[in-house]
């Protein structure tokens, strides 16, 4: 009658695996996974980015971006979208004191800045194809609604995830799931922002300057 | 910064099961980030629209390093990247894709733009007579 166990008499059955999965473990992971979507999407910029500054100077006897471009519109939109980040941070931050009401405020003014970034975008494009600059026009014409408008799709799918967050809040509070949902648009949120910087930059400063 | 930092680090740690997340910064560091950006924001534009340098490229210059520099902020004031958060992962990620991005921007633009110089004094009739 012998049996061949190794552990001392009293300790609990040896565990060969985590079993402990439920509930919290996902987080980490889920940061860490929606950092690799993030890098993902900044390389669909980045060829984007590529793209624009290949073509960015073929005008094909069209407008340039000195005839086009309107900067203090463009200083105006840049501020919209970092007005909304310094929000969005504060939504966080009443997240993590739990204050659903002015989480749910804070996220609401985001969302208002981030609608007014996109009407501000999309009267600029209204005002282009009336300067006579739609996308077909020239190349440059082109590789410019391609990168501006993937940018300003991108804040237009973060608004309506705001807007569904901001349901899922009001109806079931601030859960931890919800929670971990408002992180990973936050950090939707301000990478967008990231990518206006080298929008505003490359396109809209850099096209006046030459 | 740097106590920020780790208290990020702390927060995002695998162990940290008690509250959920607990690191995205305060209220001084998203005012600091926020602050950093209005200045590196009001600058390049300031540079362009004021006209203040005479040199067309400096400005390009210097308008691509202070976006640069926005760019750092953000990651680190609203982000909240450190070389630490996920146990170094998410700042393994970030250098190769700042790699691959560097190769893909400037490879582009250098291989197209030494092909639209070889290609320059060529008209497209000329093109129609030595294609024949």
């Amino acid at each position: 009658m012998m049996h061949t166990d190794t552990a001392p008499p009293g300790t609990a059955a040896p565990v060969f695996f985590v079993t402990d999965e439920e509930g919290h473990h996902s987080e980490g992971s889920t940061m860490l996974g929606f950092w690799l979507y993030l890098m993902s999407d900044c390389l669909i910029f980045a060829t984007l980015f590529a793209t624009y500054g290949v073509l960015g100077r073929s005008y094909a006897a069209g407008p340039s971006p000195k005839d086009l471009f309107d900067l203090p519109g463009i200083a105006v939109n840049t501020a919209m979208l970092l007005f909304s980040s310094i929000t969005y941070g504060f939504a966080m931050l009443e997240m993590d004191k739990d204050d659903k009401r002015k989480t749910q405020m804070w996220l609401a003014i985001t969302g208002l800045f981030g609608v007014a970034f996109v009407t501000l975008e999309i009267r600029e494009f209204v005002h282009l194809f009336h300067e006579g600059a739609p996308p077909w026009r020239s190349a440059f014409l082109s590789s410019f609604y391609t990168l501006v408008s993937t940018h300003g799709l991108h804040v237009s799918f973060g608004i309506l995830w705001l807007v569904t967050l901001m349901v899922q809040v009001q109806r079931y509070g601030l859960v931890a799931a919800n929670k971990r949902r408002l992180m990973c648009l936050s950090m939707f949120w301000h990478f967008l922002d990231l990518i206006w910087i080298g929008v505003f930059t490359v396109v809209y400063l850099m096209g006046v300057l030459e | 910064m740097s106590a920020d930092a780790g208290h990020l680090a702390q927060g995002h740690g695998s162990h940290d099961h008690g509250h959920t997340e607990g690191g995205h910064g305060s209220v001084k560091s998203y005012l600091t980030g926020f602050v950093l950006s209005v200045i590196l924001t009001v600058i390049p534009f300031w540079l362009v629209m004021g006209g203040v340098l005479d040199n067309s490229l400096v400005t390009t210059l210097a308008i691509l390093v202070l976006g640069g520099v926005q760019m750092v902020v953000h990651v680190v004031y609203f982000l909240h990247m450190s070389t630490k958060s996920e146990g170094g992962w998410t700042f393994m990620a970030l250098i190769f894709t700042i790699t691959l991005v560097v190769i893909m921007l400037a490879g582009s633009v250098w291989v197209m733009y030494h092909m639209n110089r070889n290609m320059m004094p060529m008209s497209g009739h000329e093109m129609m007579n030595q294609m024949r």
